[in-house]
């Protein structure tokens, strides 16, 4: 790893200020992809701005319809919140299926979203459930938010502060895991919201994507059966040693019956 | 360019000055001389680098030692008795023969302790879950799965 300036960031706005001075500074979450990166030396940022110790972006809120979580609580601690359990359990599933156990105490949603890796589970729990990411400056609707592969709506030196995430009827998430890496081969989070269904896919493509085809069937009947039959087009798709893109397609159809099995369950 | 670092390791106040980018486990092993967390894989993979840090089990190869600033780490020498006892979990690795090279085992025990911190009485599934981050190369887990059930056990006082 090459050597980096480190500072500790007091609060946001501490944060904000940091990152703006620095020539080429980095934001560090919990680190569980940018420490890898930097022993890789793939990143070589000149200063990390630490927010682990900025309370105000940790922790989650439940509010009327949604649940407010913070940038920095960790996939642990989503997985573990009562109030996720009880309102979203589907989004406390997708958390606890994330890497491994040490790796959940330290990892974070806003780290998680930042980085944006194309089989990240984060990305279609906030698609799926139609969240909003809510940084220093602005809202960013999800849709909007996951632009390309590692790529976001995010600007240079934007901080994530916390997701908003509406409650649903209903909604799971069912993940085909990578056996070694545990990263979604392909994860689909289906959510019966009051504006419809919402079929959010990753792992499949570049960066997370919606099915309408999926939507639209599951719009009208919210039964597993309702996705009989829909195919689904592999062009585009990942293909690598792991899956070809058809064995991708196939899943995605496969991994959403899943996943409404459970929701209605 | 080093910068000051505080924090509690194994019940014992550290101070230490170190480059930022020192990982915590080459603090540890390197600075500390504590050498019983291992490096297995060097990315975050197999879990032989495992600690506790404020009670929960990290890899502390994906972890700088800054962001444990101020905190409590334990690793794997400070968990048996001060006269030597071992700690009923590393006992139960030994009485179920659940290692066979050892190299992962500091590790497993510290994942294991985790567990059972939420845990006290886990079923196999549950522990296998839980060790997902740990990789064994020799045992094939059998054994392991076994000697985290009985240190569970023992832990909460039955035999």
């Amino acid at each position: 790893m090459y050597a980096f300036n480190y500072l500790k960031a007091q609060s946001v706005a501490d944060a904000k200020s940091k990152v703006a001075a620095a020539t080429d500074g980095k934001l560090l979450a919990g680190g569980q992809t940018l420490i890898a990166a930097m022993k890789l030396r793939l990143a070589a940022p000149s200063d990390l701005i630490d927010l682990g110790g900025v309370a105000e972006l940790r922790g989650v809120k439940a509010g009327n319809g949604e649940l407010t979580i913070g940038a920095m609580t960790t996939h642990a601690d989503v997985a573990g919140s009562a109030d996720v359990k009880r309102r979203i359990p589907a989004l406390a599933d997708l958390a606890g299926q994330i890497g491994d156990r040490m790796v959940r105490h330290m990892g974070t949603l806003g780290g998680s979203i930042a980085n944006n890796d194309p089989a990240a589970d984060y990305p279609a729990g906030l698609v799926g459930l139609g969240a909003a990411v809510v940084t220093d400056r602005r809202t960013i609707d999800a849709d909007a938010f996951f632009t390309g592969m590692y790529e976001t709506a995010l600007e240079p030196g934007e901080i994530i502060t916390a997701v908003r995430f509406p409650v649903p009827q209903r909604a799971a998430y069912a993940k085909f895991a990578n056996p070694a890496s545990r990263y979604a081969l392909v994860g689909v989070f289906v959510a019966q919201t009051s504006g419809g269904v919402r079929v959010a896919v990753t792992g499949a493509g570049p960066v997370v994507f919606r099915v309408s085809a999926l939507e639209a069937a599951l719009t009208k009947r919210f039964v597993p059966e309702a996705v009989e039959g829909i195919a689904i087009d592999a062009n585009g798709l990942n293909a690598d040693m792991h899956a070809g893109a058809e064995y991708r397609a196939h899943l995605i159809t496969v991994m959403t019956r899943r996943a409404v099995e459970v929701a209605n369950a | 360019m080093t910068i000051p670092l505080s924090l509690t390791v194994n019940g014992q106040a550290v101070r230490a000055d170190v480059e930022p980018r020192t990982l915590l486990v080459d603090f540890i092993r390197d600075h500390l001389r504590l050498t019983g967390t291992h490096i297995g894989c060097d990315t975050a993979q197999c879990g032989a680098c495992t600690v506790h840090v404020d009670g929960q089990a990290v890899k502390s190869c994906n972890m700088l030692a800054v962001q444990a600033a101020d905190r409590a780490v334990t690793t794997i020498e400070g968990i048996a008795a001060a006269d030597g006892t071992l700690h009923p979990m590393q006992a139960a690795f030994r009485d179920h023969h659940g290692l066979q090279c050892g190299y992962c085992t500091p590790g497993m025990v510290m994942s294991a302790l985790d567990l059972v911190a939420s845990d006290p009485a886990p079923s196999r599934e549950r522990i296998r879950e839980a060790l997902d981050g740990n990789l064994c190369r020799c045992t094939g887990y059998q054994n392991i799965v076994v000697a985290v059930e009985a240190g569970a056990r023992a832990m909460s006082g039955e035999r």
